[in-house]
């Protein structure tokens, strides 16, 4: 069994620690908000926070995030995570959304750590989330109103 | 359980169904599926599948419930494009509604009721008509239900109608103080008869059309909450992955499951027509069976050639005699007595849809024998079809529950509805047993087939002695999409609408043009993909031109716009975002502008582009687009769709291909087939022609100018021409 800390509450998992956390999260803690897209790190829709850091569910082994406490966009909350959320609907950021989830927790990531994120710290932050609907001029304005929001 | 109070409808769609045939035929009450002839719509009508319809039908569209909540039913698919705020919003603005009441509810499968009226008896979304087909539909639906509302007010209060006022939600009679809530009155209103010519909101006296509502999807899309067909989770499913064929047309020869069956989780491997499939209680466990599957291939029958010969192929073909697609005047002799004359040839790859929720559905057996499935449903009426063939029932005995759709840019409107028929196939093999949950993984999603067209343009044209062209010859070679599927009826004389929009039906007055096709024959899957012909016609046309213009020494807007005196509605695009970008400015060494415009899917969309080229990099650095849609139903929603359309095409301009060696696909992830990503992304302004035409698509139409844009940027920056998509962005180098 392994146990994980999940949104702030431990669950109990009888799975394979080589299980990649996404699947661990989807099908077994039945948390479908964080996504499933590439497989190989490549798109960031599976992003999750793990002790506050955005990281990549795919490529993380469920046996080897131990103690550290997992934030899906589900368990999202706090000043920065609601100002993200603020700003991405009043912007009407999504379309087919799938992303968004993954984009949001990067964001919530850059702006914990940067506060007021130049263009440039947007891009570098953000060029691992693939939006294939192409909604990246609103999510970029939509960090810019967030970052607004909490000066 | 919603109760439904305008038609007391019961939630299960089969009985709901069988309740609206019914009342079909109970005479006087609801009309309901009943189709008449209505006159065609006055002041904002274009195009007949705007005006045509039927019948009114609130009963089919608007549920109000009790609580007051109007629930509009929504006929199509939403994958991202914002139907389903547009749809709700001409509901919403036409019953007088207010936008706070407002929910929404994927239709189920019906023909009859839900059919895009582009289409004839199909329910289906593709062709950008999910706004167009519905307009006059949903208008007239919720006029009829609002004078049933008042119809109702009336009987109870015993005033006159001309008396009652009907605003955000409320039926009020000023004179007596008294009013009603929607919720309030619907029961006593459905008791009522639908009225059959329900007179429709002045276009001044809109409140949402036009005007800034917020999408309806944005809280769920932002929280986590919102439910794609991925997501689906039902009782004791098992998670199914398809071992499939390395090459097109391969099929099983023999397989060996002794280890796949000894991975942890994984419940059982069936043999279907598409591969092998594992079935395991979770994701991961059938990923790791499926590596462990054995499976030995008879490709004797797959399609074995590299895209290069395939493309070599396309060349030879070209110099003979295709289907006609257009032909005016007498080009070849025309061309025998131009002054000067331009050739070019456009070469285009496959290209897969790869949208961000790879394909996927969920499919189950009722305990009553019945069939229900989970998927992003983008053809309705024919997965339904599809999957009743293929359980041994019959359509009225499949339910589909369509979700939201992580994105499809065409790839789940396959004709066969392949991958929910290959989901029915697995459920059949393990009779029935447990919900089959089937997923294909990104390498399976790419790598599945189903690509735009490969395609190859050859164009000759001649221009007389001021530069004005005279003749244009123009050839397409690719395979057709409809061919071979229920579409080929729409095929006229040989040619495939789809291969040669943009080129036969273009705007641009030049007296004497022959188009010409060839449908190639290769065993590569090929499909609709966003904006689909437009996609490699606007850069074959949009490009050319450019060169001609060149030729003839003018400025490319002005070249453009002389040939445009028969399409009024392209100039004024043109002239828009020609005037918005500064148009004609000095740019700066390694600067260029470019420009395109184009028509599809009846609407027209101008872009200029703004490049910076520095060795073999290309950095497009803002599009100003200016766009004519009819009515803007959702002007911030149709910023969206030009935006998006931008960053979704971007990559496909850049460096995305689909690539065959020896039959087998290449590329099988975003680090081989990379989407756009966010700091590549342009600046991206987009301008809306006023209009009071009827609504016109959106969600493709800002594809096909990006592609021919940038090139003529570059061009302009560097004098090098790159014609074939994605850009030869070496061939800047030096340049």
């Amino acid at each position: 069994m392994i146990t994980l800390t999940i949104n702030g509450s431990a669950r109990a998992l009888d799975v394979d620690p080589d299980m990649p956390l996404l699947w661990a999260i989807r099908d077994h803690l039945d948390l479908t908000g964080t996504k499933y897209g590439c497989g190989i790190a490549q798109c960031g829709a599976c992003t999750v926070h793990i002790d506050g850091q955005p990281v990549r569910a795919c490529q993380t082994r469920v046996g080897d995030v131990g103690e550290g406490r997992i934030t899906t966009i589900e368990g999202l909350q706090g000043r920065v995570a609601e100002a993200v959320q603020a700003a991405w609907r009043k912007l009407d950021v999504v379309q087919c959304g799938y992303c968004q989830s993954g984009q949001i927790m990067s964001a919530i990531g850059l702006l914990t750590d940067n506060p007021k994120p130049s263009d440039t710290d947007i891009d570098s932050a953000m060029d691992g989330n693939i939006c294939r609907c192409g909604t990246y001029q609103r999510i970029r304005a939509a960090i810019h109103e967030a970052a607004r929001s909490l000066a | 359980m919603m109760t439904n109070a305008i038609s007391n409808l019961a939630a299960s769609p089969t009985s709901r169904r069988n309740f609206l045939r019914g009342s079909a035929a109970a005479a006087g009450a609801l009309m309901i599926g009943t189709y008449v002839a209505f006159p065609k719509a006055k002041a904002l009508a274009a195009g007949a599948a705007a005006s045509a319809g039927g019948a009114p039908q609130p009963n089919a569209f608007i549920r109000i419930a009790p609580d007051n909540t109007v629930t509009v039913m929504i006929k199509h698919l939403d994958m991202g494009q914002g139907n389903t705020t547009g749809l709700a919003t001409i509901v919403a603005d036409e019953l007088d509604a207010d936008w706070s009441q407002i929910r929404t509810a994927f239709a189920p499968a019906d023909a009859a009721l839900y059919n895009n009226l582009a289409f004839g008896p199909v329910q289906g979304t593709g062709g950008s008509t999910a706004i167009a087909n519905s307009w006059m539909q949903l208008r007239r639906a919720a006029a009829a239900a609002k004078e049933m509302m008042v119809a109702a007010a009336v009987f109870q209060w015993k005033v006159p109608a001309s008396e009652i006022r009907v605003e955000k939600g409320v039926v009020r009679h000023p004179g007596t103080s008294r009013q009603a809530t929607f919720g309030e009155l619907a029961a006593s209103a459905a008791t009522l008869p639908v009225p059959q010519e329900p007179r429709l909101k002045d276009p001044k006296d809109w409140t949402y059309i036009g005007k800034h509502v917020s999408r309806v999807d944005s809280a769920a899309k932002t929280s986590g909450s919102a439910v794609y067909s991925l997501d689906i989770r039902r009782p004791g499913q098992l998670t199914a992955l398809v071992a499939h064929a390395p090459l097109f047309g391969a099929t099983v020869k023999s397989f060996d499951a002794t280890a796949a069956r000894n991975v942890a989780g994984v419940v059982d491997v069936v043999r279907i027509p598409t591969g092998i499939a594992v079935l395991a209680r979770d994701t991961w466990s059938a990923m790791k069976g499926r590596e462990a599957l054995a499976v030995e291939w008879d490709d004797s029958a797959a399609e074995k050639r590299s895209s290069d010969a395939i493309m070599a192929e396309y060349k030879e073909i070209a110099r003979r005699r295709g289907h006609v697609a257009a032909n005016r005047g007498d080009a070849a002799r025309a061309l025998a007595s131009a002054a000067k004359i331009l050739e070019a040839e456009f070469e285009f790859p496959y290209l897969a849809h790869a949208s961000m929720e790879p394909l996927n559905g969920t499919i189950a057996r009722n305990p009553d024998g019945t069939i229900e499935v989970w998927a992003g449903c983008q053809f309705p009426t024919i997965e339904q079809a599809v999957v009743a063939s293929i359980m041994g029932v019959t359509p009225d005995k499949v339910r589909l529950n369509t979700v939201w759709a992580g994105g499809s840019f065409g790839r789940r409107a396959t004709p066969s509805a392949d991958y929910l028929a290959e989901a029915a196939t697995i459920l059949k093999a393990i009779g029935g047993r447990a919900p089959v949950h089937l997923v294909w993984t990104r390498e399976d999603d790419m790598q599945g087939g189903y690509y735009r067209p490969m395609v190859y343009h050859r164009i000759r044209a001649g221009l007389d002695a001021a530069g004005n062209p005279v003749a244009w010859e123009h050839g397409i070679v690719g395979k057709s999409i409809m061919m071979g599927s229920p579409f080929e009826a729409m095929m006229v004389n040989g040619v495939d609408p789809s291969t040669v929009e943009g080129v036969a039906d273009t705007a641009y007055a030049i007296p004497n043009f022959h188009a010409q096709v060839h449908n190639a024959k290769e065993g590569v899957p090929v499909l609709w993909w966003r904006s689909v012909g437009h996609t490699h016609t606007a850069q074959a046309m949009e490009v050319f031109v450019d060169e001609l213009a060149r030729a003839a020494g003018k400025d490319p807007v002005a070249y453009r716009l002389a040939l445009l005196k028969g399409a009024p509605r392209q100039a004024a695009v043109l002239r828009l975002a020609a005037e918005k970008a500064g148009w004609g400015q000095t740019m700066p060494r390694g600067r260029g502008q470019g420009v395109a415009v184009h028509k599809s899917f009846g609407t027209s969309v101008a872009m200029v582009a703004d490049v910076t080229v520095e060795g073999s990099g290309l950095k497009v650095e803002r599009i100003v687009a200016a766009v004519d849609c009819g009515i803007a139903v959702n002007p911030d929603v149709i910023r969206a769709q030009v935006e998006g359309s931008v960053g979704f095409a971007l990559s496909s301009v850049l460096r995305n291909r689909i690539t065959l060696r020896d039959g087998a696909v290449q590329e099988a992830n975003f680090d081989a087939y990379e989407p756009t990503r966010m700091s590549e992304m342009p600046l991206v302004e987009v301008h809306i022609v006023p209009s009071t035409e009827a609504p016109t698509g959106i969600g493709e139409p800002g594809v096909p100018v990006l592609g021919p844009a940038i090139a003529n940027a570059a061009f302009a920056a560097t004098g090098k021409r790159l014609r074939s998509l994605p850009l030869d962005l070496a061939a800047l180098r030096g340049a």
